[in-house]
C-alpha cells in the first residue's frame, strides 16, 4: 500500500505523462518529499518557500488540506491525494 | 405575496426539510431553495446588489452597457435586471456549458462572447478583463471581487437562514465566485457562534483544469479563508449521484452544483449522527435542473451521465 497521488494536467511534465503516482511519507510535507525524488521539479511547481503555492489546491480524499494542517496533515498508506490549480466558478 | 415589480420578488426563499435523505431525526438537513428566485437561480441575488450599487456610485447611468464574464447563472440574472432597468449586457462565458444558458441569456437580448473550453472560467475571467481594457466606457461589475455580489448574502441569504433555522449548526454551499459563502458565512459566524460553514467545490473534467502553467490559476478577490470551516472537491460523479437522489427520495429537482453541495452536507450529517451529535445541515441549492436537461444529467446511467457531463461547466 501507498499514497495515491493524483496529478493534474499541467503537471505531467513531471510524471512522463501519468495521472497517478504513489508515494510514501507521515505528512504531506514529507510525501511532496518523497514524489520529488522521483519526479525531479514537481515540488517547486506546488510549493514555495515551504509552503503551498497560493494557485495550488492539495485535498486529501476530497477535504482542503488548508483546512486541515496544511503541509504538516498527517497521511497515511490507502489515502488518496489530489492536486489541482485554483479555478473560477459562477 | 404582492410586489410592486419582479425585483422586489427577489430572496425569501423557502428552507424545506430533507426528511429522507437526513441520517437522523437528530441530524436533520434542510434545503434552501434558491431557484425560488426570479430568473430560478440564487445569482439574482447578487446581480440585483451590483446593479444597485453601481447604480447609487453613478458609475451605470440609463443606456450604458454592462460587460461580465460567467459561466451563465450571473449572466442570466444580470441580464434580467438590465433588461429591466435599460442596460445593455455583453457576457463572456466559456463554451463548456449548457445549451441552455445560451438560449436564455439571448432571450434576454444578451449579447454572449464565448471563451475558449480549456481553463473555463479563469479563461471567461482573463477574456473579459481584456475586453474591459479596450472598452473603458463599458462596466465590468466583476462579481468575483464585488464587495456586493457577498454583501447580498450577508444582508438576505443569512438573515433568512437564521429566522427560518435559529437551531441550524452547518452551512454548506457550492464554491464558485465565493460570494454566497462569504456574505452568509460572515453573518452566520457573527450571529451563531459555532456554526460550520462548509464549501463544496466542483471538481470537473480535466478539459477545465487545462491551464498553461500553475500560475492562471484563480482566487476569487472575495475570498477570505477564514470564513470557511471546511472546504471539500466534490466529483461530477458524486454531484450527479446526490442530484438524482435529491429528485428520487425528496421531489426536488435541482441544478448539479445542488448535488455537490448536498454531497458535502450529507458528510457532515452522517458524521454528527456517528457521534451522537444534534445537527441541523443547511444546504443551498443553487438552481433547478431545467438548465442542465440538455446535458444529460438526469437520463440514462450515472456513468452515461458522467460522461456526458466531462468538459462541461456544470456550476
Amino acid at each position: 500500500m501507498a499514497i495515491e497521488v493524483r496529478i493534474p494536467t499541467i503537471l505531467r511534465t513531471y510524471t512522463d505523462g501519468a495521472k497517478q503516482v504513489e508515494g510514501a511519507g507521515s505528512t504531506l510535507g514529507e510525501l511532496f518529499d518523497d514524489l520529488e525524488v522521483r519526479h525531479a521539479g514537481l515540488q517547486a511547481r506546488l510549493m514555495d518557500g515551504g509552503a503551498l503555492r497560493r494557485f495550488v489546491n492539495v485535498y486529501l480524499n476530497d477535504e482542503d488540506v488548508r483546512f486541515l494542517s496544511g503541509l504538516d496533515t498527517p497521511v497515511k498508506d490507502g489515502d488518496a491525494v489530489t492536486i489541482l490549480p485554483a479555478v473560477a466558478g459562477g | 405575496m404582492r410586489y410592486d415589480n419582479l425585483l422586489q420578488s427577489l430572496g425569501n426563499t423557502p428552507l424545506v426539510g430533507l426528511p429522507r435523505l437526513s441520517p437522523s431525526p437528530q441530524a436533520r438537513l434542510w434545503a434552501k431553495l434558491e431557484d425560488r428566485n426570479p430568473t430560478g437561480s440564487v445569482k439574482d441575488r447578487a446581480a440585483f446588489y451590483m446593479v444597485e450599487q453601481a447604480e447609487k456610485e453613478g458609475r451605470l447611468v440609463p443606456g450604458s452597457t454592462i460587460l461580465e464574464p460567467t459561466s451563465g447563472n450571473t449572466g442570466i440574472s444580470l441580464a434580467m435586471v438590465a433588461k429591466v432597468r435599460g442596460y445593455k449586457l455583453i457576457v463572456v462565458m466559456p463554451e463548456n456549458t449548457s445549451e441552455e444558458r445560451r438560449q436564455l441569456l439571448h432571450m434576454y437580448g444578451a449579447e454572449i462572447i464565448t471563451s475558449p473550453a480549456a481553463g473555463g472560467s479563469n479563461e471567461a475571467v482573463r477574456v473579459a478583463k481584456q475586453i474591459a481594457a479596450e472598452h473603458p466606457d463599458w462596466v465590468m461589475l466583476y462579481q468575483y471581487g464585488n464587495e456586493a455580489n457577498a454583501r447580498a448574502h450577508y444582508e438576505t441569504t443569512g438573515p433568512e437562514i437564521l429566522a427560518d433555522l435559529p437551531e441550524v449548526t452547518h452551512f454548506v454551499a457550492g464554491l464558485g465566485t465565493t460570494g454566497t459563502l462569504m456574505g452568509a458565512g460572515r453573518y452566520l459566524r457573527e450571529h451563531k457562534p459555532g456554526i460550520a460553514i462548509v464549501a463544496a467545490e466542483p471538481r470537473y473534467g480535466e478539459l477545465v483544469y487545462g491551464l498553461r502553467n500553475v500560475d492562471e490559476g484563480f482566487v476569487p478577490e472575495l475570498y477570505d479563508e477564514s470564513v470557511l470551516t471546511t472546504r471539500f472537491s466534490v466529483t461530477s460523479a458524486d454531484a450527479l449521484r446526490r442530484t438524482r437522489e435529491l429528485v428520487a427520495a425528496e421531489g426536488i429537482f435541482a441544478g448539479i452544483s445542488a448535488g455537490c453541495a448536498l454531497h458535502a452536507g450529507l458528510a457532515m450529517a452522517t458524521k454528527a449522527a456517528k457521534a451522537g451529535d444534534r445537527a441541523d445541515v443547511v444546504v443551498l441549492v443553487a438552481d433547478g435542473g431545467w438548465k442542465y436537461l440538455s446535458t444529460g444529467a438526469y437520463s440514462g446511467t450515472l456513468d452515461e451521465a458522467e460522461q456526458s457531463l466531462e468538459g462541461q461547466l456544470w456550476a
